[in-house]
């Protein structure tokens, strides 16, 4: 019954580099005709600073959309990222208060904690095997309710510790934003672990036929948990840059990066279902919606046009991309 | 014996001339069938004789390439299994068709629930299925009942009453009575009996000679898709049955088995008693390095559970398995591929078991050998990978444009063998074939023959499933018959022949043969 | 006898939801200052209402196997709406009332189409239509404000003959006019169908796809009444995106407390409605114990992780491990 839908998606492969994926082609023709249009209605739009300072903006989500990506290509979707982030930030700066030592362990703490929340959900996807969407719903409530608690429904009034705000707004390499360093190693880091190393190779097949990555004698549940856990992690540690970014936490900080994360995968030329798609496509797919975030507010389009062309453009290119295999 | 309706009845339903192909293979060539009223028709023949294709077509869930097909002498054709449901044929599958979750009264109206002001009758329903219910003998099963709340054995009766409640003319029962206890069974067939004094046509699949001789009027037999007899039940023997099933066109050649020397050595694979809910029962035997054990019998007398036991796929096996005479545990395929074990199963559906066909030829070759290929980190050894995979290649021959092409773009052959290879990668001591050759041309089953006895000759303990008795005969050194879970028979070198075959898989004594070693009743 | 019997073990579930619910109430209206007073039981059931709703609305689409991410912000978008349009005159209401619910179905026949014929997965489907609607919503009140017909408003959220609260009397007419009806129609039977094995439902020739679609389209058309009742409530519109997503989340809580199986194929909007009703007496007793309402989300979040770990209970009467892969 899998015969000719598994077959009419053989044309596009796991590859990092495939230059002929329409998909990655596609959102790197719409970043050079955003930049276009940008700069009819500004010159400044091509200007090194402005690129510069995009590429700075986009590393913050392209750090949250590779745990994003990792998860849907596994055929699973992660939506604790709101808090996840919310969660990485507050505790990063909660520990930046505890003098010197936490000054140093802010960064460790706020990643853990994330990580924390991606077993929560990894376990319960790979060993409980409850619907990820559903899960991670439900740890996402939790991770709220748990900063709620913490913060006392107020903003935080931790501050960001150097070290974290260094690492989102200094410049180690001149002219470089360190964010965008941290981002380029992260995004190194999973393009390895994606084609280099025999957890990538699973994680593609279990994307594709989990039954038989499972009959391959792959601890397939064993994969779907450090994916989860990965991806918490990462989803705190872009929080921990924001938090860096705007030297303190704030209580929906995440909110702001659940729909984004996924665009960016999915514009990225990332199946949905699972099982295909390059990093290189996710890197383009967090520019774009960066470009796009940006050209929309030079636009001064309110908060409302943005919400409304997210689900248009991620609706148009799944249909392009992503449906499901046709039915009998 | 009842009373049947004379001969010369006009028939209801007649099909000639009918053919179908699947791709290259004949599943059915010019087959004819007649049908009476009033008549219980036995359908028998070997796997793959053309039977389920035949029920198929009759059902309109497949339409023939050629032929013609008439009902009360009009010539008809079925789109759909509605369609053919309208003209008053109704098919009991042996896969079930129920909704779990829904009540039986739900089920059995389900296709023409009867409506009052738009909504369902509840009333109504429950009427029609009680009604259905009595008729099939099954008054016991509540109407509310949920579906997926039942037995197994009560599920085939709601089919067989949701069938009823169609009001067919043509009863179509593929192995219906194979999920049916022994009380059942009489009920089903005291069932049919009155069904058939209405003035139905029935028509019943069944491998169990036992129950045709007690219920049939009259038998077809199948053979490589064509009807090769039609006779009134209690005409021939069973002997006779069995030789007019067997006659198969041999066209493969098989590599030469050696002559065994006796190994003191356990087996490398054991397995004590072993069991699983009710599809598997009691199996005890052992497999010899260097030895080629079939596995044989209908399909799906727990063949593919027994493999997938050994494999660490089931919970809740009972029994001992041991390699090399000592008890292991094996609760996952990764323990059965570990060194200790050493197990490779090459599955039934390579589609969805064997291959992710989006992924390339190497990602697939070397996925099962990943943990060897990547010791620090599980960073693979890209060298090392190249290398394994040139071996595999050339062993094989596999014939692709390139490693880095999607596997499911090979040919079907050629994609079998990569499954082979992604497990011979790893230099298996077990190896478990679920019907590797199935779907596959017949150059790729000759050079699997080769392969299978070139493993065994080096040592492997192989396990072969095969639906095909041709290869079971050509490349086993012995046979385990299953027979509804248990091993009915085995038969060792030259008593593994065609008839011994059938004869045991179709659980009846074969005078044929002399050493029958009976293991049940 | 053996009848009610079956039928107890069809609504088990759902029993088990209105026994939770029943025991919380009692704790909370016996430590209530107030205790059992009409006025108390009016604010709850108003409470209640509202997500009892929203609930519906998702029940329907989990029936089919499918997931609605959409649903609250349905609700927030046609609170916005009622907001401008549900005002004036008993003409000029009617009429908003109508656009209001119109544009409940419109929203969720756009889901429907957009998972059926674009064969879109639900989740995404829903969270990108999700995001046009709220964007929609923001458009109409970029601030909170407008206004309700009052008259209409204080009708449906007071008491009727002084005792029973007028919304639960709507829900009880809501569940009559749209829950009934689609539960006895054959459309109603397929979306089980569909929902429980979609392979059976298509090899019995059911309407799965129609089936799919009204299921999808009357979410749509719940979560609009739901919307409508919000904006009775609180006689404004009001673009909160941490409402909706929390309407979205409670929804789904509500429909696993009220036994509808997030597989698909088994339950029923009244659990789901029980469900609700428990979820927000639950979420109200720390209020009754004087516990921090801090602690509320972090309370309903931990029920909400409690109750969808219920559903891997199943997996242990799993014996062929394949099976775990579907």
């Amino acid at each position: 019954m899998s015969d000719t839908t598994t077959e009419g998606q053989v044309s596009r492969l796991p590859k990092f580099i495939q230059r002929a994926d329409p998909a990655v082609a596609t959102a790197f023709g719409c970043i050079i005709l955003l930049l276009i249009v940008g700069s009819i209605y500004s010159p400044s739009f091509l200007s090194p600073e402005y690129l510069l300072q995009q590429l700075k903006v986009a590393s913050f989500l392209g750090v949250i959309a590779t745990g994003m990506m990792l998860v849907i290509l596994l055929g699973q979707i992660d939506l604790s990222v709101p808090w996840a982030v919310a969660t990485g930030a507050m505790m990063a700066c909660a520990a930046a208060a505890y003098g010197p030592a936490g000054a140093v362990l802010a960064i460790p703490f706020g990643v853990a904690c994330g990580v924390a929340i991606g077993l929560v959900n990894g376990i319960g996807v790979a060993y409980l095997r409850i619907p990820s969407m559903i899960i991670t719903l439900a740890t996402n409530a939790v991770a709220q309710g748990l900063m709620v608690v913490y913060t006392g429904g107020f903003s935080p009034q931790d501050s960001a510790s150097d070290a974290m705000r260094y690492l989102a707004t200094g410049f180690l390499l001149p002219g470089v934003p360190n964010a965008v360093i941290a981002w380029a190693i992260i995004g190194g880091a999973m393009v390895f672990a994606l084609t280099r190393t025999a957890f990538g190779r699973a994680v593609y097949a279990i994307g594709n036929q989990e039954r038989a990555a499972y009959l391959s004698g792959v601890n397939t549940r064993r994969v779907v948990m450090i994916a989860f856990a990965v991806s918490g992690g990462l989803s705190a540690f872009g929080g921990v840059l924001l938090a860096g970014y705007a030297s303190k936490a704030a209580q929906s900080m995440g909110d702001a990066y659940l729909l984004p994360s996924i665009a960016a995968v999915v514009l990225g030329g990332t199946s949905i279902l699972g099982g295909r798609g390059s990093y290189l496509g996710t890197v383009a797919g967090a520019i774009l919606i960066t470009l796009l975030q940006s050209i929309l507010s030079v636009m001064q389009m309110p908060e409302a046009g943005r919400q409304i062309t997210y689900g248009i453009v991620i609706v148009a290119m799944l249909l392009l991309y992503g449906r499901a295999p046709a039915d009998r | 014996m009842e009373a049947r309706p004379s001969d010369s009845a006009v028939p209801l339903f007649r099909m000639e001339g009918v053919s179908k192909r699947y791709g290259g293979v004949r599943a059915l060539e010019n087959a004819e069938l007649t049908v009476h009223p009033g008549r219980i028709h036995a359908i028998l023949g070997e796997n793959g004789a053309g039977k389920s294709t035949l029920i198929k077509i009759m059902a309109g869930v497949v339409a023939p390439d050629e032929g013609r097909m008439t009902l009360e002498g009009k010539e008809v054709s079925f789109a759909s299994p509605a369609a053919a449901n309208q003209a008053g044929i109704a098919c009991i599958f042996q896969e079930l068709s129920l909704i779990p979750e829904l009540s039986v009264a739900d089920n059995i109206v389900i296709s023409d629930p009867p409506k009052r002001f738009g909504m369902i009758d509840r009333k109504a329903q429950r009427r029609i299925a009680e009604a259905a219910l009595a008729r099939a003998g099954a008054e016991d099963i509540h109407p509310a009942a949920l579906v997926k709340d039942l037995p197994l054995s009560r599920r085939q009766m709601v089919e067989i009453a949701k069938a009823l409640a169609r009001k067919p003319r043509i009863l179509i029962l593929d192995e219906a009575t194979s999920a049916l206890t022994a009380a059942d069974v009489s009920k089903v067939f005291a069932v049919l009996r009155r069904l058939r004094s209405e003035g139905l046509a029935l028509l019943y699949i069944s491998h169990r000679m036992h129950e045709i001789a007690q219920l049939a009027d009259e038998c077809t037999v199948f053979r490589n898709g064509r009807n090769v007899a039609t006779y009134k039940a209690g005409a021939k023997t069973d002997a006779e049955v069995v030789g007019l099933m067997i006659g198969r066109e041999y066209h493969h050649i098989f590599p030469p088995r050696q002559e065994k020397v006796p190994d003191a050595r356990p087996p490398v694979l054991e397995c004590r008693n072993l069991g699983w809910t009710n599809r598997l029962r009691d199996i005890s035997f052992g497999v010899k390095a260097g030895e080629v054990v079939g596995l044989g019998g209908l399909d799906g007398q727990g063949q593919r559970e027994l493999l997938l036991a050994f494999f660490g796929v089931l919970r809740g096996v009972s029994g001992q398995v041991l390699i090399d005479g000592k008890p292991v545990t094996i609760n996952s395929p990764a323990d059965a591929r570990s060194n200790r074990v050493g197990m490779a199963l090459i599955p039934e559906d390579r589609k969805t078991e064997g291959l992710m066909l989006p992924m390339t030829v190497r990602d697939n070759l070397s996925f099962a050998s990943l943990d060897r290929l990547g010791r620090i980190m599980g960073v693979i050894d890209r060298a090392e990978e190249q290398r394994l995979i040139d071996e595999m290649v050339r062993l094989l021959a596999i014939k692709t444009d390139g490693l880095g092409i999607p596997v499911g773009s090979l040919s079907g052959g050629n994609q079998q063998k990569v499954v082979i290879a992604k497990w011979l990668m790893r230099k298996p001591r077990i190896v478990l074939l679920n019907d590797p050759t199935r779907g596959i041309d017949v150059g790729t089953k000759q050079e699997m023959y080769q392969l299978l006895r070139r493993l065994a000759d080096a040592g492997a303990a192989i396990l072969f499933y095969s639906t095909d008795y041709d290869e079971l005969i050509g490349c086993c050194d012995r046979v385990l018959v299953l027979y509804d879970g248990a091993v009915r028979r085995e038969l060792v070198g030259a008593e593994i022949t065609e008839r011994a075959l059938i004869a045991s898989a179709l659980n009846v004594n074969d005078p044929g043969t002399d050493r029958a070693r009976e293991t049940t009743a | 006898m053996k009848d009610w019997r079956y039928w107890l073990a069809e609504q088990r579930s759902a029993l088990l939801a209105v026994g939770i619910f029943i025991f919380m109430f009692i704790i909370y209206v016996s430590n209530h200052q107030a205790g059992f007073s009409a006025n108390v039981v009016q604010t709850s059931a108003n409470k209640g209402v509202l997500l009892a709703l929203v609930a519906m609305a998702q029940t329907l689409v989990v029936i089919t196997a499918g997931i609605d991410l959409s649903a609250g912000m349905i609700f927030v978008l046609t609170n916005c709406l009622a907001s401008w349009l549900v005002v004036g005159t008993a003409a000029e209401t009617a009429f908003g009332v109508a656009v209001v619910l119109g544009t409940g179905l419109l929203c969720g026949a756009i889901n429907g189409a957009i998972v059926i014929v674009g064969r879109m997965q639900p989740i995404v489907a829903t969270i990108a239509t999700g995001a046009v609607y709220f964007g929609l919503a923001l458009l109409l009140r970029p601030f909170p404000g407008g206004s309700v017909n009052e008259d209409l408003a204080d009708a449906l959220t007071g008491r009727l003959f002084g005792v029973v609260p007028t919304s639960l009397v709507a829900l009880v007419a809501v569940v009559l006019i749209i829950w009934v009806p689609f539960r006895r129609s054959v459309t109603g039977r397929a979306a089980y169908a569909a929902g429980s094995s979609e392979i059976a439902a298509y090899m019995s020739g059911m309407p799965i796809k129609r089936a799919k679609f009204v299921a999808y389209t009357l979410s749509g058309l719940l979560a609009a009444i739901g919307g409508l009742f919000l904006t009775f409530f609180t006689y404004t519109g009001e673009a909160a995106y941490a409402s909706g997503n929390a309407y979205t989340l409670f929804s789904i809580a509500a429909v696993v407390l009220g036994g509808v199986s997030l597989f698909g194929g088994r339950g029923s909007a009244i659990g789901a409605i029980f469900g609700a009703f428990a979820f927000r007496t639950i979420g109200d007793l720390l209020f009754v114990f004087d516990f921090d309402p801090l602690w509320q989300p972090l309370f309903q979040g931990v029920v909400l992780l409690f109750a969808v770990s219920l559903v891997a209970f199943g997996l242990f009467r799993v014996r062929n491990r394949l099976e775990w892969f579907g």
